[in-house]
């Protein structure tokens, strides 16, 4: 075992029995945990188990109420609603999770550089993320969603451009403690590069912090999926995601078809408290590190 | 029995996430009124437990069992409004941090007069005369302007003076200092312990003094109580205990103090040392912030150490040795002035050039935690450097180096795969050793190394640098506020105080022989550990203060 394997262990083996015990004391963690799980599993796994053709329409079909054949019923142009929801799932979730990654990953580089580098370099970064923070995400979501119609990919893009701004300055806090601490001093004046110092002691050191942003980042991207295509402006048919089929409900609701809008209101609602349930217990769980 | 402290078997428990932990066990001791009892131990001892106890003060976790009584009421099991009462009249603290305990939003004066309505039914207009009259016992002159003075406009020394006319505001008859003055410079010192001299002695006042610094024991104390793992383990007069200890490790305890040699030593000879300069500053200053808010930290600072000597940086907290020291390492940028590295000019150099400057240096920081990145295992923080400088190094030839250096400052190899968090103080100061030294550098310079550690760990630590010395031949900058240490462990010092060079030359003969006042009223300030001479020292410390103030 190289000493740098060993060391990689170390890290590994240091944390995970005390973080793992202080998440699992967190019962609603857990539980929005388990309930984040049980959703990958419904939307990727499922249509496995419960297969529908939610390509093609079928007019024969629209309208029906949950029955044994059709769990859930079927919407206005005969697509299964469950097998739906698992289908406006899949999106909903790839685009939240990989929205959710990628702005924490921007935020990250953005803020620990500018927090490392001090003085004009700082402001001039922090100002630009002020001014980020001053246009409301929604409406440059709405506007950029409107002139590209984007698909899954676009999304994830343009979704990681707007909400990158909160984990950067959060990670730059942390940096600013951070690079004066003895052992980057240290590196520093035996020559060490700044790249090292940020690379070797500042991400590692701060990834607590960019760990429980990136929960609530995921979180807050599956509500802005879900927003955008309630509007129209994300995924365009015949490919859906929670918010599309939400929008697409709406005038049945008034027609006393609940089936159409409960259920994916309920998984959006679900799945977004889960998310923020996982952050606060991870948030709790790393918090007490400090006390060992 | 009249008694104003007694603890009878004392025996506190902290329930922790992983049990029960006894904190100390057996505590018997008491203080008579006018008499100051020292209670002495390293870190983890239990000696600042026992203080709290004596007031009540022990953390929620904490259980108290046996026997607490102040001024003849039990404070074991008493009601938190019975220990109201107590706390502040009948016995009041005194904490090692001025800085934390004072409100920074209130004035000190209305802070003092709260404490004496606290407990007396005195109107405003008489306690603030009382604060007024309470600042001046304390020695801050121009009381009643001062009164009005917010803590951030007083120095730190100033501070203590004030937590201190809290303390004695209610006359009590306990007085519980934990660590009063090891947050303050030497010369600070040496005044708060004469200002709770005259206290304790004026107003009949018991004080249980907790402390580290065998120094200050000698200086203050009428008996000792030395603790060890939670329990005392011997218990005598402050001439007994300090000179003819009976206990093992009170004389293991006492032997690690480093103690400032006064008197002309025979047969040293430290030779000058003639190698070439590894690190020369002339006429370096340094200025931190812009404007008219600027701080001149380093003016006009000039100093040489040369191959094979160690040179010691001494002087109080701002007096800019650590950034001297820093200056030095390239860290800070000079505003003014030269400094070379090896003969090079380090804020010349740029790129591959510096690095390979930088290659020769080593680095050893005060604080034993924050030094080691605790994320990585101990073999990779040592191997650092290496990954730096020797990119080209195997991972197997790597390992060996780490192991070898880590045997070097007298650590086990099978350490390299263990965190930092496994490890104590004085191990991970080695640790910090091991990685200055992975190089083989050419200077090392230690900034504190040992200040946060326990005396007898600081001599393992000190031995060890000082034998890899003389084996490896590195020039060593050594910055400290110890000057006991640094008479030891120094061939040259320089004084610094005020951002400038108060003077410099051979150890001993500057350290005896003092040029400028102000190195002579630094040393007559560094409390020795040896009651009868200190009390001389003493005495005659405040005869020149009250001739200089006369």
């Amino acid at each position: 075992m190289s000493v740098q394997s060993a060391g990689r262990w170390g890290l590994v083996a240091q944390f995970p029995a005390p973080l793992k015990a202080r998440f699992a004391r967190n019962k609603l963690a857990v539980a929005g945990l388990l309930v984040v799980i049980l959703f990958f599993l419904f939307c990727f796994l499922g249509p496995l188990l419960y297969s529908t053709d939610q390509t093609h329409t079928d007019l024969t079909q629209v309208n029906l109420s949950p029955s044994g054949a059709h769990w859930l019923g079927t919407d206005a142009v005969g697509h299964d609603e469950l097998g739906r929801l698992m289908y406006g799932g899949k999106v909903s979730l790839l685009v939240g999770l990989a929205a959710g990654v990628l702005a924490t990953v921007i935020g990250t580089l953005w803020g620990s550089i500018a927090g490392y580098a001090g003085g004009w370099v700082d402001a001039v970064m922090m100002r630009v993320v002020d001014a980020g923070i001053a246009i409301p995400a929604l409406f440059i979501l709405l506007v950029v969603s409107a002139i590209t119609t984007p698909g899954v990919p676009g999304l994830i893009v343009i979704l990681g451009l707007v909400s990158w701004l909160v984990p950067s300055r959060l990670v730059r806090a942390e940096t600013l403690t951070l690079k004066r601490r003895d052992y980057v001093l240290t590196l520093r004046a035996i020559g060490g590069s700044h790249g090292r110092a940020i690379a070797r002691h500042i991400l590692p050191n701060s990834v607590s912090t960019i760990v429980v942003a990136a929960t609530f980042q995921v979180a807050d991207a599956i509500l802005l999926v879900a927003y955008v295509s309630y509007l129209g402006l994300g995924v365009q048919p015949p490919a859906t995601d929670w918010g599309g089929m939400l929008s697409a409900g709406l005038t049945a609701a008034y027609s006393g078809r609940w089936w159409l809008i409960v259920p994916p209101g309920l998984a959006i609602i679900l799945v977004v408290c889960a998310f923020n349930a996982i952050g606060d217990g991870l948030r709790d769980a790393f918090d007490v590190k400090g006390r060992g | 029995m009249n008694n104003i402290l007694e603890m009878e078997n004392l025996g506190v428990t902290f329930s922790t996430e992983s049990g029960d932990v006894p904190a100390v066990r057996g505590v018997s001791l008491r203080v008579a009124p006018g008499e100051t009892l020292a209670l002495v131990g390293e870190s983890g001892s239990g000696k600042s437990t026992v203080a709290l106890a004596a007031l009540g003060l022990l953390p929620g976790n904490a259980r108290a069992s046996g026997g607490v009584s102040v001024g003849g009421t039990d404070v074991v099991g008493a009601g938190e409004a019975e220990l109201a009462r107590l706390r502040g009249r009948t016995a009041s603290m005194v904490f090692q941090e001025p800085a934390t305990a004072l409100d920074p939003l209130t004035r000190i004066g209305r802070q003092i007069a709260e404490v004496v309505r606290n407990h007396r039914d005195v109107s405003r207009q008489e306690a603030a005369a009382e604060a007024v009259e309470l600042l001046r016992r304390v020695g801050i002159p121009d009381p009643e302007r001062r009164a009005s003075a917010f803590p951030f406009q007083l120095s730190g020394g100033q501070r203590q003076r004030v937590v201190i006319a809290m303390a004695i505001a209610n006359s009590p008859g306990l007085l519980v200092a934990d660590e009063p003055t090891t947050a303050l410079d030497v010369t600070v010192q040496a005044e708060i312990l004469d200002l709770l001299r005259a206290l304790a002695v004026d107003s009949g006042t018991g004080v249980l003094l907790v402390t580290h610094n065998m120094g200050v024991v000698a200086d203050f104390a009428d008996r000792v109580a030395v603790m060890l793992e939670g329990e005392i383990v011997e218990t005598g007069t402050v001439e007994d205990v300090l000179l003819r200890p009976t206990h093992e490790y009170t004389r293991r305890l006492l032997e690690a103090v480093p103690r400032l040699t006064v008197s002309e030593p025979v047969g040293v000879v430290h030779e000058e040392s003639e190698g070439a300069p590894v690190v020369e500053l002339r006429g370096v200053g340094v200025r931190f912030g812009r404007g008219p808010r600027a701080v001149r930290a380093l003016d006009d600072v000039s100093l040489t150490v040369r191959a094979g000597e160690t040179v010691g940086l001494v002087g109080e907290s701002g007096s800019g040795k650590s950034t001297a020291a820093r200056v030095a390492l390239g860290l800070v940028a000079p505003e003014s002035g030269d400094v070379s590295l090896f003969g090079a000019d380090l804020r010349k150099a740029r790129g591959r050039a510096r690095r390979t400057l930088l290659a020769g240096v080593g680095v050893v920081l005060q604080d034993p935690v924050a030094s080691l990145d605790a994320r990585m295992s101990v073999g990779e923080c040592v191997a650092e450097p290496l990954r730096v400088h020797r990119s080209g190094m195997g991972a197997a030839e790597r390992r060996e180096r780490v192991a070898e250096v880590l045997e070097l400052v007298r650590l086990p190899r099978e350490l390299a795969r263990r965190g930092p968090r496994e490890l104590s103080g004085g191990q991970r100061q080695r640790v910090s050793l091991a990685r200055a030294l992975v190089l083989a550098p050419r200077l090392l310079v230690a900034d504190e190394p040992t200040s946060a550690l326990d005396v007898s760990v600081q001599r393992t630590v000190l031995e060890v640098i000082a034998e890899l010395q003389s084996e490896l031949g590195f020039a060593c900058l050594f910055v400290s506020h110890d000057l006991a240490v640094v008479q030891q462990f120094a061939g040259r010092v320089v004084v610094m105080r005020g951002g400038r060079v108060e003077e410099q030359g051979p150890t001993m003969s500057t350290l005896l022989h003092p040029e400028t006042a102000y190195t002579r009223r630094l040393i007559a300030a560094v409390p020795i550990p040896d009651p009868v001479l200190q009390r001389e020292r003493r005495e005659r410390r405040v005869a020149s203060g009250t001739e200089a103030g006369a």
